[in-house]
Protein backbone atom coordinates (compact mmCIF):
# COMPACT_ATOMS: atom_id res chain seq x y z
CA UNK A 1 0.00 0.00 0.00
CA UNK A 2 1.26 3.49 -0.71
CA UNK A 3 2.12 5.46 2.35
CA UNK A 4 -0.65 7.88 3.03
CA UNK A 5 -0.52 9.70 6.29
CA UNK A 6 -2.94 8.45 8.93
CA UNK A 7 -3.50 10.73 11.88
CA UNK A 8 -4.32 7.96 14.32
CA UNK A 9 -4.26 10.08 17.47
CA UNK A 10 -6.54 12.74 16.01
CA UNK A 11 -8.85 10.07 14.65
CA UNK A 12 -9.05 8.53 18.10
CA UNK A 13 -9.70 11.87 19.77
CA UNK A 14 -12.51 12.79 17.38
CA UNK A 15 -14.03 9.33 17.67
CA UNK A 16 -13.98 9.47 21.46
CA UNK A 17 -15.49 12.92 21.64
CA UNK A 18 -18.21 12.14 19.13
CA UNK A 19 -19.10 8.83 20.74
CA UNK A 20 -19.35 10.53 24.11
CA UNK A 21 -21.49 13.36 22.79
CA UNK A 22 -23.79 11.49 20.42
CA UNK A 23 -23.96 7.97 21.79
CA UNK A 24 -26.27 5.72 19.83
CA UNK A 25 -27.09 8.44 17.30
CA UNK A 26 -23.60 8.02 15.93
CA UNK A 27 -24.43 4.93 13.93
CA UNK A 28 -20.95 3.90 12.91
CA UNK A 29 -17.38 4.98 12.64
CA UNK A 30 -14.69 3.36 10.57
CA UNK A 31 -11.47 4.30 8.88
CA UNK A 32 -11.62 3.95 5.11
CA UNK A 33 -8.13 4.33 3.72
CA UNK A 34 -6.79 7.46 5.38
CA UNK A 35 -10.04 9.10 6.43
CA UNK A 36 -12.33 8.42 9.38
CA UNK A 37 -15.98 8.16 8.38
CA UNK A 38 -18.78 8.84 10.81
CA UNK A 39 -22.39 8.01 10.08
CA UNK A 40 -24.96 9.90 12.05
CA UNK A 41 -28.75 9.96 12.09
CA UNK A 42 -29.96 12.82 9.97
CA UNK A 43 -31.86 14.51 12.79
CA UNK A 44 -28.60 15.25 14.55
CA UNK A 45 -26.32 15.89 11.61
CA UNK A 46 -26.43 19.65 12.02
CA UNK A 47 -25.67 19.35 15.70
CA UNK A 48 -22.75 17.06 14.89
CA UNK A 49 -21.35 19.41 12.25
CA UNK A 50 -21.64 22.35 14.63
CA UNK A 51 -19.91 20.30 17.33
CA UNK A 52 -17.10 19.41 14.96
CA UNK A 53 -16.73 22.98 13.83
CA UNK A 54 -16.85 24.64 17.22
CA UNK A 55 -15.37 22.05 19.54
CA UNK A 56 -13.00 20.06 17.40
CA UNK A 57 -11.60 22.72 15.11
CA UNK A 58 -13.03 21.44 11.82
CA UNK A 59 -13.39 24.94 10.48
CA UNK A 60 -13.23 24.15 6.79
CA UNK A 61 -15.96 22.49 4.76
CA UNK A 62 -14.29 20.78 1.83
CA UNK A 63 -17.29 19.41 0.03
CA UNK A 64 -20.83 18.12 0.29
CA UNK A 65 -22.07 15.51 -2.10
CA UNK A 66 -25.14 13.36 -2.49
CA UNK A 67 -25.26 9.58 -2.73
CA UNK A 68 -27.86 7.13 -3.89
CA UNK A 69 -27.92 3.48 -2.86
CA UNK A 70 -30.99 1.97 -4.48
CA UNK A 71 -32.61 -0.91 -2.66
CA UNK A 72 -31.61 0.13 0.82
CA UNK A 73 -34.07 1.34 3.43
CA UNK A 74 -32.38 4.70 3.59
CA UNK A 75 -31.58 5.21 -0.06
CA UNK A 76 -30.25 8.73 -0.22
CA UNK A 77 -27.17 9.92 1.51
CA UNK A 78 -25.27 13.11 2.02
CA UNK A 79 -21.51 13.07 2.53
CA UNK A 80 -19.63 15.94 4.11
CA UNK A 81 -15.88 16.25 3.97
CA UNK A 82 -14.48 18.37 6.74
CA UNK A 83 -10.95 19.58 7.19
CA UNK A 84 -9.14 20.84 10.22
CA UNK A 85 -6.38 22.90 8.70
CA UNK A 86 -4.55 23.43 11.99
CA UNK A 87 -4.18 19.72 12.53
CA UNK A 88 -3.96 18.69 8.90
CA UNK A 89 -6.81 16.31 9.55
CA UNK A 90 -9.73 15.32 7.35
CA UNK A 91 -12.87 13.43 8.25
CA UNK A 92 -16.00 12.36 6.46
CA UNK A 93 -19.50 12.60 7.86
CA UNK A 94 -22.36 10.70 6.32
CA UNK A 95 -26.04 10.74 6.89
CA UNK A 96 -28.74 8.70 5.20
CA UNK A 97 -32.41 9.31 4.58
CA UNK A 98 -35.39 7.60 3.00
CA UNK A 99 -36.40 8.43 -0.55
CA UNK A 100 -39.80 9.55 0.69
CA UNK A 101 -38.42 12.08 3.10
CA UNK A 102 -35.22 13.50 1.64
CA UNK A 103 -34.67 16.33 4.07
CA UNK A 104 -31.66 17.36 6.09
CA UNK A 105 -31.02 20.53 8.04
CA UNK A 106 -28.92 23.00 6.09
CA UNK A 107 -25.29 23.68 6.90
CA UNK A 108 -25.33 27.16 5.39
CA UNK A 109 -25.48 28.74 8.83
CA UNK A 110 -22.18 27.06 9.67
CA UNK A 111 -20.39 27.58 6.36
CA UNK A 112 -21.38 30.08 3.71
CA UNK A 113 -19.80 27.78 1.16
CA UNK A 114 -22.39 25.09 1.84
CA UNK A 115 -24.85 27.13 -0.19
CA UNK A 116 -24.00 25.91 -3.67
CA UNK A 117 -22.94 22.48 -2.49
CA UNK A 118 -26.41 21.90 -1.06
CA UNK A 119 -28.01 23.34 -4.15
CA UNK A 120 -26.00 20.83 -6.15
CA UNK A 121 -27.20 18.00 -3.91
CA UNK A 122 -30.78 19.21 -4.42
CA UNK A 123 -30.30 19.57 -8.16
CA UNK A 124 -28.86 16.11 -8.70
CA UNK A 125 -30.29 13.98 -5.91
CA UNK A 126 -33.36 15.86 -4.71
CA UNK A 127 -32.01 16.17 -1.20
CA UNK A 128 -33.71 19.11 0.40
CA UNK A 129 -31.65 21.24 2.76
CA UNK A 130 -34.20 22.59 5.19
CA UNK A 131 -33.53 26.21 6.03
CA UNK A 132 -31.44 26.90 2.95
CA UNK A 133 -31.80 30.53 1.85
CA UNK A 134 -32.09 29.87 -1.87
CA UNK A 135 -32.67 26.22 -2.61
CA UNK A 136 -33.10 25.90 -6.35
CA UNK A 137 -31.40 24.02 -9.13
CA UNK A 138 -27.91 25.12 -9.94
CA UNK A 139 -26.41 23.33 -12.93
CA UNK A 140 -29.50 21.91 -14.61
CA UNK A 141 -32.29 24.03 -16.02
CA UNK A 142 -35.02 25.13 -13.65
CA UNK A 143 -37.77 22.95 -15.11
CA UNK A 144 -35.69 19.80 -15.42
CA UNK A 145 -38.08 16.95 -14.66
CA UNK A 146 -35.82 14.61 -12.68
CA UNK A 147 -32.96 14.31 -10.25
CA UNK A 148 -30.40 13.01 -12.70
CA UNK A 149 -27.72 11.59 -10.43
CA UNK A 150 -30.11 9.11 -8.89
CA UNK A 151 -29.28 5.65 -10.07
CA UNK A 152 -32.68 5.09 -11.69
CA UNK A 153 -32.14 7.98 -14.08
CA UNK A 154 -30.70 6.52 -17.27
CA UNK A 155 -27.56 8.04 -18.68
CA UNK A 156 -28.75 7.59 -22.23
CA UNK A 157 -32.11 7.75 -23.86
CA UNK A 158 -33.68 4.40 -22.89
CA UNK A 159 -35.70 4.22 -26.11
CA UNK A 160 -32.63 3.93 -28.29
CA UNK A 161 -32.41 0.62 -30.08
CA UNK A 162 -29.20 1.08 -32.03
CA UNK A 163 -26.86 0.90 -29.15
CA UNK A 164 -26.33 -1.92 -26.73
CA UNK A 165 -23.69 -1.12 -24.21
CA UNK A 166 -24.91 -3.38 -21.47
CA UNK A 167 -21.53 -5.10 -21.64
CA UNK A 168 -19.77 -1.88 -20.85
CA UNK A 169 -20.00 -0.40 -17.43
CA UNK A 170 -23.17 -0.67 -15.48
CA UNK B 1 -0.20 51.58 -1.41
CA UNK B 2 0.76 55.10 -0.51
CA UNK B 3 -1.85 57.01 1.43
CA UNK B 4 -4.10 59.47 -0.24
CA UNK B 5 -3.34 58.48 -3.80
CA UNK B 6 -6.55 56.60 -4.37
CA UNK B 7 -10.02 57.35 -3.16
CA UNK B 8 -11.49 54.40 -1.40
CA UNK B 9 -14.17 53.41 -3.87
CA UNK B 10 -14.31 49.99 -2.44
CA UNK B 11 -17.16 49.01 -0.16
CA UNK B 12 -18.75 52.37 -0.67
CA UNK B 13 -22.20 52.40 0.83
CA UNK B 14 -25.08 52.94 -1.46
CA UNK B 15 -26.71 56.15 -0.28
CA UNK B 16 -30.35 55.57 0.32
CA UNK B 17 -32.06 58.47 -1.37
CA UNK B 18 -35.38 57.75 0.24
CA UNK B 19 -36.71 55.46 -2.43
CA UNK B 20 -35.46 57.68 -5.21
CA UNK B 21 -32.47 55.48 -6.06
CA UNK B 22 -32.59 54.44 -9.66
CA UNK B 23 -31.50 50.87 -9.84
CA UNK B 24 -30.40 49.35 -13.10
CA UNK B 25 -30.38 45.67 -13.89
CA UNK B 26 -27.50 44.59 -16.05
CA UNK B 27 -26.83 41.21 -17.52
CA UNK B 28 -23.15 40.48 -17.46
CA UNK B 29 -22.87 37.42 -19.60
CA UNK B 30 -23.57 34.58 -20.42
CA UNK B 31 -21.37 35.41 -23.40
CA UNK B 32 -19.54 38.52 -22.42
CA UNK B 33 -15.95 38.99 -23.53
CA UNK B 34 -14.94 40.08 -20.05
CA UNK B 35 -16.20 37.00 -18.26
CA UNK B 36 -13.78 34.71 -20.13
CA UNK B 37 -16.22 31.85 -20.05
CA UNK B 38 -19.90 31.13 -20.24
CA UNK B 39 -21.63 32.18 -17.06
CA UNK B 40 -24.10 34.87 -16.28
CA UNK B 41 -24.25 37.55 -13.64
CA UNK B 42 -27.40 39.57 -13.16
CA UNK B 43 -26.14 42.74 -11.55
CA UNK B 44 -28.25 45.35 -9.86
CA UNK B 45 -26.52 48.68 -10.09
CA UNK B 46 -27.03 52.02 -8.45
CA UNK B 47 -25.18 54.24 -10.83
CA UNK B 48 -21.93 52.37 -11.16
CA UNK B 49 -21.99 50.70 -7.78
CA UNK B 50 -23.02 47.09 -7.49
CA UNK B 51 -25.93 46.59 -5.12
CA UNK B 52 -26.32 42.87 -5.67
CA UNK B 53 -25.23 40.16 -8.04
CA UNK B 54 -26.96 36.93 -8.86
CA UNK B 55 -25.12 34.24 -10.70
CA UNK B 56 -26.47 31.71 -13.12
CA UNK B 57 -24.13 28.88 -13.95
CA UNK B 58 -24.41 25.55 -15.68
CA UNK B 59 -24.22 26.69 -19.29
CA UNK B 60 -21.62 24.09 -20.13
CA UNK B 61 -22.64 21.44 -17.64
CA UNK B 62 -21.74 18.07 -19.14
CA UNK B 63 -22.69 15.71 -16.31
CA UNK B 64 -19.19 14.32 -15.78
CA UNK B 65 -20.14 12.71 -12.51
CA UNK B 66 -22.97 10.81 -14.19
CA UNK B 67 -20.90 9.85 -17.23
CA UNK B 68 -18.15 8.62 -14.91
CA UNK B 69 -20.57 6.07 -13.47
CA UNK B 70 -20.65 4.37 -16.85
CA UNK B 71 -17.00 4.51 -17.72
CA UNK B 72 -14.11 2.30 -16.69
CA UNK B 73 -11.46 4.05 -14.66
CA UNK B 74 -8.98 4.60 -17.45
CA UNK B 75 -11.60 6.35 -19.60
CA UNK B 76 -12.42 8.93 -16.96
CA UNK B 77 -9.11 10.70 -17.50
CA UNK B 78 -10.54 12.37 -20.58
CA UNK B 79 -13.38 13.81 -18.52
CA UNK B 80 -11.00 15.39 -16.05
CA UNK B 81 -9.17 17.19 -18.88
CA UNK B 82 -12.24 19.19 -19.55
CA UNK B 83 -12.66 20.61 -16.09
CA UNK B 84 -9.90 23.17 -15.73
CA UNK B 85 -8.66 22.97 -19.28
CA UNK B 86 -5.99 25.59 -18.57
CA UNK B 87 -4.09 23.07 -16.48
CA UNK B 88 -5.43 19.74 -17.70
CA UNK B 89 -2.38 17.63 -16.71
CA UNK B 90 -2.94 18.44 -13.01
CA UNK B 91 -6.50 17.13 -13.30
CA UNK B 92 -5.27 14.01 -15.12
CA UNK B 93 -2.61 13.29 -12.53
CA UNK B 94 -5.04 13.95 -9.70
CA UNK B 95 -7.40 11.35 -11.11
CA UNK B 96 -4.64 8.79 -11.67
CA UNK B 97 -3.45 9.27 -8.12
CA UNK B 98 -6.98 8.76 -6.80
CA UNK B 99 -7.25 5.40 -8.51
CA UNK B 100 -3.73 4.50 -7.43
CA UNK B 101 -4.69 5.25 -3.86
CA UNK B 102 -7.77 3.05 -4.19
CA UNK B 103 -5.83 0.17 -5.71
CA UNK B 104 -2.71 0.57 -3.59
CA UNK B 105 -0.34 1.21 -6.46
CA UNK B 106 3.00 2.64 -5.48
CA UNK B 107 4.93 4.60 -8.06
CA UNK B 108 8.68 4.69 -8.63
CA UNK B 109 10.29 7.97 -7.62
CA UNK B 110 11.26 8.73 -11.18
CA UNK B 111 7.64 8.66 -12.33
CA UNK B 112 6.57 10.84 -9.43
CA UNK B 113 9.19 13.44 -10.31
CA UNK B 114 8.12 13.34 -13.95
CA UNK B 115 4.58 13.97 -12.79
CA UNK B 116 5.73 16.85 -10.65
CA UNK B 117 7.41 18.39 -13.69
CA UNK B 118 4.29 18.30 -15.85
CA UNK B 119 2.07 19.41 -13.02
CA UNK B 120 4.24 22.42 -12.31
CA UNK B 121 4.44 23.26 -16.01
CA UNK B 122 0.66 23.12 -16.04
CA UNK B 123 0.50 25.42 -13.04
CA UNK B 124 2.73 27.92 -14.80
CA UNK B 125 0.54 27.75 -17.92
CA UNK B 126 -2.56 28.26 -15.77
CA UNK B 127 -1.10 31.24 -13.94
CA UNK B 128 0.19 32.77 -17.17
CA UNK B 129 -3.37 32.78 -18.47
CA UNK B 130 -4.83 34.26 -15.32
CA UNK B 131 -2.21 36.92 -14.73
CA UNK B 132 -1.93 38.14 -18.29
CA UNK B 133 -5.72 38.37 -18.43
CA UNK B 134 -5.73 40.46 -15.26
CA UNK B 135 -3.36 42.77 -17.14
CA UNK B 136 -5.59 42.67 -20.19
CA UNK B 137 -8.70 43.56 -18.19
CA UNK B 138 -6.83 46.37 -16.49
CA UNK B 139 -5.96 47.76 -19.90
CA UNK B 140 -2.48 46.35 -20.44
CA UNK B 141 -2.64 44.30 -23.61
CA UNK B 142 1.10 43.89 -24.13
CA UNK B 143 1.74 41.15 -21.52
CA UNK B 144 -1.23 39.17 -22.76
CA UNK B 145 0.17 39.03 -26.26
CA UNK B 146 3.79 38.73 -25.22
CA UNK B 147 3.83 36.27 -22.33
CA UNK B 148 1.08 34.12 -23.78
CA UNK B 149 3.46 32.54 -26.24
CA UNK B 150 5.13 30.82 -23.29
CA UNK B 151 1.96 28.97 -22.64
CA UNK B 152 2.40 27.79 -26.20
CA UNK B 153 5.90 26.52 -25.38
CA UNK B 154 4.50 24.61 -22.44
CA UNK B 155 1.85 23.11 -24.70
CA UNK B 156 4.64 21.99 -26.98
CA UNK B 157 6.05 20.02 -24.06
CA UNK B 158 2.65 18.40 -23.48
CA UNK B 159 2.51 17.62 -27.17
CA UNK B 160 5.82 15.81 -26.99
CA UNK B 161 4.87 13.97 -23.80
CA UNK B 162 1.38 12.80 -24.75
CA UNK B 163 0.53 14.03 -28.23
CA UNK B 164 -2.18 16.50 -27.23
CA UNK B 165 -2.09 20.13 -26.29
CA UNK B 166 -5.17 21.37 -24.50
CA UNK B 167 -7.20 18.38 -23.38
CA UNK B 168 -4.17 16.31 -22.73
CA UNK B 169 -5.38 12.93 -21.43
CA UNK B 170 -1.83 12.64 -20.18
CA UNK B 171 -0.44 9.64 -18.40
CA UNK B 172 -2.06 6.42 -17.34
CA UNK B 173 -3.13 4.95 -14.07
CA UNK B 174 0.24 3.86 -12.69
CA UNK B 175 2.52 6.15 -14.65
CA UNK B 176 2.91 7.50 -18.13
CA UNK B 177 2.11 5.98 -21.49
CA UNK B 178 5.72 6.35 -22.62
CA UNK B 179 8.99 7.79 -21.49
CA UNK B 180 9.66 11.47 -22.07
CA UNK B 181 11.50 11.83 -25.36
CA UNK B 182 14.77 13.70 -25.72
CA UNK B 183 12.90 16.48 -27.45
CA UNK B 184 10.57 16.80 -24.47
CA UNK B 185 13.52 17.17 -22.10
CA UNK B 186 15.09 19.70 -24.45
CA UNK B 187 11.91 21.73 -24.49
CA UNK B 188 11.61 21.66 -20.71
CA UNK B 189 15.21 22.78 -20.38
CA UNK B 190 14.60 25.54 -22.90
CA UNK B 191 11.66 26.79 -20.83
CA UNK B 192 13.74 26.73 -17.66
CA UNK B 193 16.41 28.76 -19.41
CA UNK B 194 14.39 31.20 -21.46
CA UNK B 195 11.19 31.75 -19.51
CA UNK B 196 12.60 33.41 -16.34
CA UNK B 197 13.88 36.52 -18.18
CA UNK B 198 10.47 36.88 -19.82
CA UNK B 199 8.71 36.49 -16.50
CA UNK B 200 10.99 39.13 -15.05
CA UNK B 201 10.19 41.47 -17.88
CA UNK B 202 6.50 40.79 -17.37
CA UNK B 203 6.89 41.75 -13.74
CA UNK B 204 8.72 44.89 -14.78
CA UNK B 205 5.71 45.85 -16.86
CA UNK B 206 3.14 45.42 -14.12
CA UNK B 207 4.33 44.79 -10.57
CA UNK B 208 5.52 48.31 -9.74
CA UNK B 209 3.50 49.99 -12.45
CA UNK B 210 1.71 52.95 -10.89
CA UNK B 211 -1.38 52.59 -13.08
CA UNK B 212 -1.67 48.86 -12.51
CA UNK B 213 -1.15 49.23 -8.76
CA UNK B 214 -3.73 51.97 -8.45
CA UNK B 215 -6.13 49.90 -10.44
CA UNK B 216 -5.72 46.65 -8.52
CA UNK B 217 -4.74 47.43 -4.94
CA UNK B 218 -7.83 47.50 -2.74
CA UNK B 219 -9.89 46.24 -5.63
CA UNK B 220 -12.08 43.30 -4.63
CA UNK B 221 -10.54 42.52 -1.24
CA UNK B 222 -11.65 39.41 0.57
CA UNK B 223 -10.69 38.83 4.20
CA UNK B 224 -9.31 35.46 5.24
CA UNK B 225 -12.17 34.47 7.54
CA UNK B 226 -14.76 35.02 4.81
CA UNK B 227 -12.61 33.18 2.30
CA UNK B 228 -12.45 30.19 4.63
CA UNK B 229 -16.19 30.39 5.25
CA UNK B 230 -16.75 30.16 1.52
CA UNK B 231 -14.40 27.23 1.09
CA UNK B 232 -11.91 29.17 -1.04
CA UNK B 233 -8.67 27.37 -1.71
CA UNK B 234 -5.61 27.87 -3.83
CA UNK B 235 -4.17 31.24 -4.84
CA UNK B 236 -7.41 33.02 -3.94
CA UNK B 237 -7.23 31.82 -0.34
CA UNK B 238 -3.50 32.39 -0.10
CA UNK B 239 -3.95 35.95 -1.33
CA UNK B 240 -6.10 36.52 1.74
CA UNK B 241 -3.24 35.36 3.92
CA UNK B 242 -3.95 31.70 4.67
CA UNK B 243 -0.97 29.51 3.83
CA UNK B 244 -2.97 26.46 2.83
CA UNK B 245 -1.45 24.56 -0.05
CA UNK B 246 -2.32 20.90 -0.61
CA UNK B 247 1.22 20.23 -1.82
CA UNK B 248 2.44 21.09 1.67
CA UNK B 249 -0.53 20.13 3.83
CA UNK B 250 -1.05 16.69 2.27
CA UNK B 251 1.99 16.03 0.12
CA UNK B 252 1.36 13.75 -2.83
CA UNK B 253 3.61 12.60 -5.64
CA UNK B 254 6.77 13.20 -3.55
CA UNK B 255 6.20 16.94 -3.14
CA UNK B 256 7.77 16.60 0.29
CA UNK B 257 11.12 16.05 -1.45
CA UNK B 258 11.12 19.58 -2.78
CA UNK B 259 12.03 22.84 -1.20
CA UNK B 260 9.61 25.60 -2.07
CA UNK B 261 7.77 28.51 -0.54
CA UNK B 262 4.04 29.06 -0.27
CA UNK B 263 3.53 32.71 -1.11
CA UNK B 264 0.70 34.50 0.70
CA UNK B 265 -0.89 37.89 0.35
CA UNK B 266 -2.51 40.18 2.88
CA UNK B 267 -5.79 41.72 1.78
CA UNK B 268 -6.93 39.22 -0.80
CA UNK B 269 -7.39 41.97 -3.35
CA UNK B 270 -6.72 41.70 -7.06
CA UNK B 271 -3.12 42.79 -6.64
CA UNK B 272 -2.49 40.14 -3.98
CA UNK B 273 -4.04 37.45 -6.11
CA UNK B 274 -1.87 38.57 -9.00
CA UNK B 275 1.27 38.61 -6.86
CA UNK B 276 0.58 35.22 -5.29
CA UNK B 277 0.24 33.66 -8.72
CA UNK B 278 3.32 35.49 -9.89
CA UNK B 279 5.40 34.16 -6.99
CA UNK B 280 3.99 30.69 -7.49
CA UNK B 281 5.33 30.67 -11.03
CA UNK B 282 8.82 31.29 -9.66
CA UNK B 283 8.35 28.54 -7.10
CA UNK B 284 7.10 26.20 -9.81
CA UNK B 285 10.17 26.91 -11.89
CA UNK B 286 12.31 26.14 -8.88
CA UNK B 287 10.45 22.87 -8.27
CA UNK B 288 10.93 21.82 -11.89
CA UNK B 289 14.63 22.64 -11.66
CA UNK B 290 14.96 20.58 -8.48
CA UNK B 291 13.10 17.69 -10.06
CA UNK B 292 15.37 17.79 -13.10
CA UNK B 293 18.42 17.70 -10.84
CA UNK B 294 17.04 14.74 -8.95
CA UNK B 295 16.27 12.94 -12.19
CA UNK B 296 19.74 13.67 -13.56
CA UNK B 297 21.27 12.05 -10.49
CA UNK B 298 19.23 8.89 -10.95
CA UNK B 299 20.85 6.03 -12.77
CA UNK B 300 17.48 4.89 -14.04
CA UNK B 301 16.49 6.72 -17.22
CA UNK B 302 13.85 4.40 -18.56
CA UNK B 303 11.18 3.73 -15.94
CA UNK B 304 7.98 5.55 -16.77
CA UNK B 305 5.35 3.44 -15.04
CA UNK B 306 4.81 1.28 -12.02
CA UNK B 307 5.30 -2.43 -12.40
CA UNK B 308 1.69 -3.42 -11.77
CA UNK B 309 0.49 -5.06 -14.97
CA UNK B 310 -2.99 -5.57 -13.56
CA UNK B 311 -3.56 -1.84 -13.66
CA UNK B 312 -1.22 -0.12 -16.07
CA UNK B 313 -2.18 -0.27 -19.72
CA UNK B 314 0.87 -1.67 -21.51
CA UNK B 315 2.42 0.30 -24.39
CA UNK B 316 0.96 -0.50 -27.79
CA UNK B 317 4.17 -2.03 -29.21
CA UNK B 318 4.13 -4.58 -26.41
CA UNK B 319 0.42 -5.27 -26.91
CA UNK B 320 1.07 -6.14 -30.53
CA UNK B 321 4.18 -8.19 -29.93
CA UNK B 322 3.94 -9.86 -26.53
CA UNK B 323 1.37 -12.37 -25.42
CA UNK B 324 1.33 -11.23 -21.80
CA UNK B 325 0.90 -7.57 -22.61
CA UNK B 326 -1.99 -8.43 -24.91
CA UNK B 327 -3.67 -10.39 -22.13
CA UNK B 328 -3.29 -7.58 -19.65
CA UNK B 329 -4.46 -5.04 -22.18
CA UNK B 330 -7.56 -7.11 -22.81
CA UNK B 331 -8.18 -7.62 -19.10
CA UNK B 332 -7.95 -3.92 -18.32
CA UNK B 333 -10.05 -2.80 -21.26
CA UNK B 334 -12.75 -5.40 -20.65
CA UNK B 335 -12.78 -4.71 -16.94
CA UNK B 336 -11.63 -8.12 -15.79
CA UNK B 337 -9.37 -6.82 -13.07
CA UNK B 338 -10.60 -6.88 -9.50
CA UNK B 339 -11.12 -3.36 -8.19
CA UNK B 340 -11.03 -3.04 -4.41
CA UNK B 341 -14.22 -1.97 -2.71
CA UNK B 342 -13.90 1.19 -0.74
CA UNK B 343 -13.94 4.89 -0.90
CA UNK B 344 -11.09 7.35 -1.17
CA UNK B 345 -10.77 11.06 -1.18
CA UNK B 346 -7.71 12.41 -2.87
CA UNK B 347 -6.92 16.01 -3.54
CA UNK B 348 -4.25 17.83 -5.45
CA UNK B 349 -3.35 21.48 -5.65
CA UNK B 350 -4.87 22.45 -8.96
CA UNK B 351 -4.34 25.75 -10.69
CA UNK B 352 -7.24 27.19 -8.73
CA UNK B 353 -7.03 25.32 -5.46
CA UNK B 354 -7.92 22.03 -3.89
CA UNK B 355 -9.11 19.75 -6.64
CA UNK B 356 -10.63 16.74 -4.92
CA UNK B 357 -11.84 13.39 -6.16
CA UNK B 358 -14.18 11.45 -3.94
CA UNK B 359 -14.33 8.00 -5.44
CA UNK B 360 -16.68 5.32 -4.18
CA UNK B 361 -16.02 1.91 -5.62
CA UNK B 362 -18.24 -1.11 -5.14
CA UNK B 363 -15.80 -3.40 -6.88
CA UNK B 364 -17.36 -2.86 -10.27
CA UNK B 365 -15.75 -1.89 -13.51
CA UNK B 366 -16.76 1.74 -13.12
CA UNK B 367 -16.97 3.98 -10.08
CA UNK B 368 -20.14 3.62 -8.07
CA UNK B 369 -19.98 7.33 -7.48
CA UNK B 370 -17.41 9.95 -8.33
CA UNK B 371 -17.72 13.36 -6.84
CA UNK B 372 -15.49 16.09 -8.16
CA UNK B 373 -14.61 18.87 -5.78
CA UNK B 374 -14.00 21.67 -8.24
CA UNK B 375 -12.37 24.65 -6.54
CA UNK B 376 -13.97 27.14 -8.97
CA UNK B 377 -17.46 25.93 -8.24
CA UNK B 378 -16.95 26.45 -4.56
CA UNK B 379 -15.21 29.81 -4.48
CA UNK B 380 -17.19 31.45 -7.25
CA UNK B 381 -20.22 31.62 -4.97
CA UNK B 382 -18.34 34.25 -2.98
CA UNK B 383 -18.35 36.61 -5.94
CA UNK B 384 -21.52 38.59 -5.02
CA UNK B 385 -20.12 39.26 -1.58
CA UNK B 386 -16.80 40.43 -3.00
CA UNK B 387 -18.37 42.53 -5.74
CA UNK B 388 -21.03 44.16 -3.60
CA UNK B 389 -20.43 47.84 -2.96
CA UNK B 390 -17.75 48.04 -5.60
CA UNK B 391 -17.71 49.48 -9.06
CA UNK B 392 -18.75 47.54 -12.12
CA UNK B 393 -15.32 47.83 -13.71
CA UNK B 394 -13.73 46.51 -10.52
CA UNK B 395 -16.09 43.55 -10.54
CA UNK B 396 -14.77 42.58 -13.96
CA UNK B 397 -11.23 42.71 -12.71
CA UNK B 398 -12.16 40.79 -9.56
CA UNK B 399 -13.74 38.08 -11.64
CA UNK B 400 -10.72 37.65 -13.87
CA UNK B 401 -8.38 37.62 -10.87
CA UNK B 402 -10.43 34.83 -9.29
CA UNK B 403 -9.70 32.82 -12.43
CA UNK B 404 -13.14 31.32 -12.84
CA UNK B 405 -12.88 28.62 -15.48
CA UNK B 406 -16.29 27.70 -16.85
CA UNK B 407 -15.34 24.10 -17.49
CA UNK B 408 -14.42 23.57 -13.89
CA UNK B 409 -17.36 25.58 -12.62
CA UNK B 410 -19.92 23.43 -14.39
CA UNK B 411 -18.20 20.07 -14.73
Amino acid sequence: MPAFAIKADRDQLVTDRLTAAFGADLLSHERLYDVMCFTVVKERVHELLAFLKNELDFGFLTSICGMHHPGEALELGLVYHLHSMHNGHRIRVKTYMALKDPQVPTATDLWAGANWMEREAWDFFGIKAVGHPNLKRILNMEDFPAFPMRKDYPLEDPTRQDKNDSMFGR
Amino acid sequence: MSEGTKPDYWQRDVVDAGGLNELTTLNLGPTHPATHGIFQNVLTLDGEIIVSAEQTIGYIHRAFEKIAERRPFYQITTLTDRMNYCSAPINNMGWHMTVEKLCGIELPKRVEYMRVIVMELARIADHIICNTIIGQDAGATTPFLYVYQWREKIYEVYEEVCGARLTTNMGRIGGFERNFSDLAWQRIRAILKEFPPVLKEFEKLLVRNRIFMDRTINCGPFPADRALQYGCTGPNLRASGVDYDVRVADPYSSYSDFDFLVPVGQNGDVYDRFMVRQQEMWESLSIIRQAMEKLDKMADKTTFRADVPDWVLPPKEEVYNQMEALIYHFKIVMGETEVPRGEVYHCVEGGNGELGFYLVSDGGRTPFRLHLRRPCFIYYQAFPEIAKGGLLSDAILTMSSMNVIAGELDA
